[in-house]
């Protein structure tokens, strides 16, 4: 728009314009601040919503407790704490073990299913994929709650078999587990999942796969050589959008994990709650940031120098 | 080896193995939901096999619960608020995104999204302890922020690609012939985005009237649908009328988010 000639009309108006006020004069000829100005009110809740909020969260990791109140003496207790207590450390280890496990579990059984979209759907392409990602839209506490009632001790699984004869009792195992933790985290998160690795799969040219083709590579070969590489920025992007939410959920795990497949969101969720110890509480998630942020930078540096490596 | 490919490329050869997973896959995905409005109308208190017969007593005594209704209609509220928001300030913000050349875009776009990795209940705990510092008693406005901050980067992902998808040319005619800003903006632009309007309301809708996490945080007396849902699971008697009252959620969820993803992309693809 800048570099099209001013029509008459226009010209006329701007000139009405920079008479009238320095601003709009202003904001006529900069593009930059008209945009920032669109952009203003989003920016704005997000910076109420996210930003303040933080910093606050930050400062609250800093007091204590003290009685009903706070002690807003700044500390490094709880974090001290965080450290010398086996317990949140064990905590840690295990919520990204679970959310790794499902993060895994989830790729490798939506890469198929975004490889047979991306290559092998030529009709309704659309409706596929709205039909992929429709259930990741809904309510995710009543997913949750669908597999509970799935894996429940009285449930489809266990009457089911029971009412079949396969089974005399009901399998314990199934409920308050960390595999039911793991399976379920990974059914609600698969609808999303399986996007990014379409898209990057979409996007690979296809003459390059004829190509291999033609130079006498197999299926196997072509797959490795090319394909995979090539979709990995959809893979690496899948994993982060399943790793890092679901290792903070509290709801699978407060419904389907058990005291065994309890996760550092739970313990977060209770100082907020029946604890009632904040500052622990804004601890915890910082740390959990933190940890978050540090996995996610080596997981982008490792993949990023295997991905130099191959190209 | 171009005989091979004398119909067209290899790709084209249907790929059995693959059909058939993809067709278990769809099933996997859908069957451990579709248990819910299963045992909603099963004529017993317990959710399991074998099924006790028909009944629709689960859904008559929900319509008879004052409960459910304020809920319902609390959900709807903050749900209608957050749509509405989120789209106005995803289209001014998508505007911005395409149309100009702004310093700095690819960082505030990054910050936008920011919401959609962070783990829900950070914010959640955030935002709790904001409003609790600043003395903001928790209520469905408390939510309402809340659920905006979750809506927003999914109104401005819905809304960016109907901006990418049309000609700056045609605005810039309409500018020519003598429209002015804002009617070049009713008469041009909004038409052309308009079904990415429809599914940014439906989508944020739906996502806010789901929404839990947020809601579990930051819920003062008045409780949405989710958190009327939650703390029925704690009794196992109500567990049929809570099976119930999920399948009316998911079954609006899907038509909502169905129709919302049919007209987002209408015009975009070949759909």
């Amino acid at each position: 728009m800048a570099d099209t000639s001013l029509s008459p009309a226009e010209a006329r108006q701007s000139a009405e314009r920079i008479k009238t006020s320095w601003f709009s004069a202003l904001l006529y000829r900069s593009e930059a601040l008209r945009g920032y100005l669109l952009m203003s009110p989003t920016i704005l809740i997000l910076t109420i919503g996210i930003i303040i909020p933080f910093f606050i969260l930050v400062a609250m990791s800093l007091w204590t407790r003290d009685g009903f109140g706070f002690d807003t003496t700044l500390t490094m207790a709880n974090y001290a704490r965080t450290w010398e207590e086996p317990i949140f450390g064990a905590l840690l280890q295990r919520s990204f073990w679970i959310s790794g496990v499902a993060t895994v579990a989830t790729i490798l059984v939506c890469y198929p299913m975004a490889y047979y979209v991306a290559f092998h759907v030529h009709k309704n392409k659309m409706m596929w994929i709205i039909l992929m990602t429709l259930p990741f839209w809904t309510s995710y506490l009543l997913r949750v709650f669908a597999w509970k009632v799935i894996l429940g001790y009285e449930g489809v699984i266990n009457s089911g078999f029971m009412s079949l004869g396969l089974i005399e009792a009901p399998l314990e195992f199934l409920l308050y587990s960390q595999t039911a933790v793991i399976i379920t985290l990974a059914h609600a998160w698969a609808a999303f999942a399986i996007l990014p690795m379409y898209v990057s799969l979409e996007k690979i040219d296809k003459s390059l796969l004829e190509a291999a083709t033609d130079l006498g590579d197999g299926p196997v070969a072509r797959f490795l050589r090319i394909t995979l590489p090539l979709s990995m920025p959809g893979i690496i992007a899948a994993s982060f959008l399943i790793f890092i939410p679901t290792t903070g959920d509290y709801i699978t795990p407060a419904l389907l994990g058990g005291p065994d497949g309890a996760m550092i969101g739970n313990f977060i969720q209770l100082q907020f709650g029946p604890v009632n110890n904040w500052p622990m509480g804004a601890t915890l998630s910082i740390v959990l940031m933190l940890w978050i942020s540090a996995i996610a930078l080596v997981f982008l540096f490792v993949t990023k120098k295997a991905q130099d490596k191959i190209a | 080896m171009s005989a091979r490919g004398d119909t067209g490329t290899y790709i084209k050869r249907p790929n059995r193995p693959l059909q058939i997973y993809a067709v278990i896959f769809l099933i996997v995905l859908y069957v451990p939901v579709l248990f819910i409005p299963m045992f909603s109308f099963n004529d017993s208190i317990y959710v399991r096999f074998p099924l006790q017969g028909f009944t629709l007593q689960w859904y008559a005594e929900l319509w008879s619960r004052d409960a459910v209704w304020a809920a319902l209609f609390n959900s709807v509220k903050v749900g209608a608020v957050v749509a509405a928001i989120s789209t106005i300030l995803g289209v001014v913000a998508a505007r911005a995104i395409t149309r100009y050349r702004i310093p700095g875009k690819s960082a505030l776009v990054t910050f936008i999204m920011m919401p959609l990795v962070i783990p829900g209940i950070i914010f959640g705990v955030a935002l709790l302890v904001l409003l609790s510092r600043m003395g903001v008693p928790l209520s469905l406005y408390t939510v309402t922020l809340g659920h905006l901050i979750v809506c927003l980067p999914f109104a401005v992902a819905t809304l960016l690609p109907r901006f990418e998808g049309f000609d700056p040319s045609m605005e810039e005619a309409s500018a020519d012939l003598g429209e002015n800003g804002w009617w070049t903006f009713w008469r041009v632009t909004f038409p052309m985005v308009f079904p990415g309007v429809v599914a940014s309301l439906l989508l944020t809708f739906t996502i806010s009237f789901d929404e839990f996490i947020m809601a579990f945080f930051l819920t003062g007396t008045d409780a949405t649908l989710p958190m009327y849902i939650w703390g029925q699971l704690r009794f196992p008697q109500e567990f049929p009328s809570v099976l119930a009252l999920s399948s009316l959620i998911l079954f609006i969820s899907f038509i909502l988010v169905f129709i919302a993803q049919r007209v987002g992309r209408m015009g975009l693809e070949d759909a």
